[in-house]
């Protein structure tokens, strides 16, 4: 289920590519020479057009709109190991709803989900802007250092996950070694032991892989920034901090925004993080809607429960895609 | 059932390159100048893709069909050595022999059972695959396999249990050359140091255990994940107790999961022990962190290669000195999917091969499984002793399914999640068991 939702989340801007694939198809047909000399025949220029966007509609459709709507249906459906070579099951109408409302373990998911995806975005983005605002300055290696930076996003996430599990090993793992030799903690912290600890220790990890994401962004949203600004307000007598507040923040807002929303699809979609390291346990501890509806899916072989709660991620990805094509297109139309 | 080391699930570079896409789009977006030419690559770049895309649609039904019967396709979800190496020997010495050749595939275990499941939906089983005997009925019930004992296969002579685990309504489906189980490895020199003799009772692995802990070193590990490693790990000690699991929290559930957790809080198993796979477990033994592990026989290949490492192994400890252990069975099962009427006769003499005395102790023997022929188990229990106890315990060994058949699954991962809600959530055995119960009933 969780396949697919890596697609939701990527159908909004898929379709923003197809429909900008097709609205330069237009203006293509008048650069060309034979073009200007067909001027009046318009409706040819239509069809070239729709002939340019139609693969993109059929991509779209195909691989997009096509394993939606099946999740879609499939999550009113007993969908069993058998359906999978029969082709057939019954409909059940909202069955597959009710169980997974009433799972006991369903709130702790909701939670969960809502706890992860909130501590990932808030810490990703503070520390993003920092590191953001730090390589602003030019100093010696800081190209260097700032690619360096880039690393933990260049990584298979299986490959950070599964390192990250030995770090977080109760007794020999090197977080507890480091904080305790350092005199910071005097017990080891059952990082991935504990049914309190399991969800902070996967959102660490989680915020690890997407600050560059986040530093990357905001330090390109920061070179827009004219130095002029920053001058006039030295002059006038700002501070550093006034200067952050009152110039950087505000000017870096619409690309905040950007960072944001694409941050939050990222984060409620997270699987890989979750499944390498924690597995979603102690104790279902750390499991979150994705993870949730792996299990349902395919350790449970309940395919229309998973598929119910990976429609309830679809609409949550529908939900912030569409808030993320408004923040873009208000600050379209803000730059005109 | 063995698992590989790495918890390999790939979808890693999918959500990279999606952030990449992404993070394009959006640096595009905010410097909100397109430039004019890009489009036009962008496009036909789809088209490109297009094309790709049904170039690989076509030549993928074509492999797939019922086609020649010169090469068959086979599945696995062997992804270390010994089983990965020397596996695709014994399939080529019994290709040959069947006249066909075999096209070899790992899928890692994680993905195996979705890749089967698409498999069966595209009407392309593989024509051999090799799975787990637990997921076997839920394998069977989409009718995509063909019936062994339809084919003509016989299963006289194999243990009754695993014989179970490869029926679905009163077809044999699945035949396994081998089968393992679990046993107790006990550490020669840590308890020759200590002078302790093997445990053969609960009060006793627990006395030991807690007097081989010192330092760094663990008296025992053992596997409590959240997968159903973690269940086939438990289910020596729940099924030894006289529980059942269609009663999941009856007193002797609860027993056998008090003497986990008093394992795990008392300090001689690790805490760690809820994040190891049986891989890991192994690799605590083999470092010498732990003095006893609950492990198979296939980890037997890696431990007798490293030099310095003196270690024993016993049956599973039982709650009283007259009971005997009830380990569930291990081991995967050989299936021969639907195709061509010619394709199915070539695997079906394939498996046949696979199945006969010799290959079956030659596979046996090099990737550490028990053949489950019970007389040839018998001879080679009575002549390697580090096989004995396997050989001793796979005559009582129960089949995972033989109670709940395709229900399995589901109360599997109730009870794994049980048994992590006591080691590592602090609810006490009789709650933790208590709400799988009521989960497995949901």
């Amino acid at each position: 289920m969780s396949a697919l939702l890596g697609k939701a989340g990527r159908t909004a801007p898929a379709a923003a590519g197809a429909t900008g694939a097709g609205a330069a198809g237009a203006p293509g047909g008048r650069l060309l020479p034979w073009g200007a000399r067909r001027a009046p025949g318009r409706r040819r220029t239509g069809w070239r057009a729709f002939a340019f966007v139609l693969p993109a509609w059929a991509y779209v459709a195909a691989f997009y709109v096509y394993p939606l709507a099946s999740n879609v249906r499939m999550g009113f459906q007993d969908y069993t190991v058998a359906s999978f070579f029969t082709g057939s099951a019954p409909y059940v109408g909202l069955a597959n709803y009710r169980a997974v409302w009433h799972d006991p373990q369903f709130t702790r998911t909701v939670v969960n989900t809502a706890l992860f995806t909130a501590g990932s975005l808030l810490l990703q983005f503070a520390v993003g802007l920092g590191l953001a605002v730090f390589f602003r300055r030019s100093f010696p290696l800081g190209g260097v250092l700032r690619s360096l930076l880039l690393v933990p996003w260049l990584l298979p996430l299986v490959v950070s996950g599964t390192v990250w599990r030995w770090m977080f090993y109760n007794d020999s793992g090197v977080v507890n070694q480091a904080l305790l030799h350092l005199h910071l903690i005097h017990q080891p912290v059952p990082w991935l032991v504990s049914t309190h600890m399991s969800l902070v220790a996967v959102t660490l990890v989680n915020i690890w892989v997407g600050i560059p994401f986040n530093m990357v962004i905001l330090y390109g949203g920061l070179q827009a920034i004219p130095e002029q600004l920053y001058e006039a307000a030295a002059i006038d007598g700002a501070n550093a901090w006034q200067r952050f507040t009152r110039i950087t923040l505000p000017m870096l807002r619409p690309v905040s925004l950007v960072v944001l929303t694409l941050g939050l699809i990222y984060t409620v979609k997270a699987f890989d993080v979750i499944m390498t390291v924690s597995q979603g346990g102690p104790a279902n501890s750390s499991q979150t809607l994705t993870t949730y509806a792996y299990q349902l899916s395919f350790q449970q072989l309940t395919f229309g429960r998973g598929a119910a709660v990976g429609n309830l991620l679809i609409l949550l990805a529908v939900v912030f895609a569409a808030l993320y094509l408004r923040a873009v297109r208000d600050q379209e139309g803000r730059a005109r | 059932m063995r698992r590989s080391a790495v918890p390999a699930f790939r979808r890693s570079s999918c959500h990279l390159s999606n952030q990449f896409d992404q993070f394009e789009e959006a640096t595009l977006m905010s410097r909100t100048t397109l430039p004019p030419l890009l489009s036009r690559p962008a496009a036909a770049a789809g088209l490109t893709a297009c094309a790709l895309v049904l170039t690989a649609c076509g030549s993928g039904a074509t492999s797939a069909g019922s086609g020649s019967a010169d090469t068959l396709t086979e599945t696995d979800y062997y992804t270390s050595a010994p089983q990965n190496t020397q596996l695709p020997k014994v399939l080529d010495a019994c290709g040959a022999q069947a006249g066909v050749k075999i096209k070899h595939q790992q899928v890692p275990r994680e993905q195996f059972m979705p890749k089967l499941l698409q498999q069966a939906a595209a009407r392309s089983m593989p024509d051999l695959a090799l799975i787990d005997n637990p997921d076997l009925q839920q394998l069977a019930s989409t009718g995509g396999l063909v019936s062994l004992s339809k084919a003509g296969l016989s299963t006289t002579g194999l243990y009754p249990s695993i014989v179970s685990a490869g029926q679905y309504d009163g077809q044999t489906y699945g035949i396994a050359p081998g089968v393992n189980g679990l046993a107790l490895y006990y550490n020669k020199d840590l308890f020759a140091a200590a002078k302790l003799q093997p445990p053969t009772t609960w009060a006793q692995l627990a006395a030991d255990a807690k007097a081989l802990t010192k330092g760094a070193q663990r008296g025992i590990a053992f596997s409590a994940i959240a997968t159903e490693e973690g269940s086939f790990q438990f289910e020596p000690f729940f099924w030894t107790a006289g529980a059942s699991l269609k009663d999941l929290d009856s007193p002797q559930a609860v027993q056998a999961l008090a003497l986990w957790k008093d394992l795990a809080d008392s300090g001689a198993a690790s805490k760690s022990v809820v994040n190891w796979s049986q891989a890991d477990v192994n690799a605590q033994f083999l470092s010498g962190n732990a003095a006893m592990m609950v492990n198979g026989p296939w980890q037997l290949p890696a431990l007798n290669a490293k030099q310095d490492l003196h270690f024993g192994i016993v049956p599973i400890p039982v709650p009283s000195a007259s009971a005997k252990p009830v380990t569930p069975l291990g081991g995967e099962v050989w299936t021969v999917g639907h195709s061509s009427p010619a394709r199915e006769a070539k695997a079906v003499a394939v498996v046949t091969c696979l199945l006969d005395a010799q290959h079956s102790a030659q596979w046996s023997k090099d990737a550490g499984y028990i053949p489950s022929n019970q007389s040839a188990a018998a001879q080679l229990g009575s002549s390697d002793p580090q096989l004995a106890a396997f050989v001793a315990e796979i005559g009582t060994a129960q089949a995972r399914t033989a109670e709940l058949g395709t229900g399995y699954p589901k109360v599997s991962a109730a009870l794994w999640a049980a048994i992590q809600a006591s080691l590592a959530g602090g609810k006490s055995p009789q709650s933790a068991l208590a709400e799988a119960q009521k989960e497995a009933g949901s």
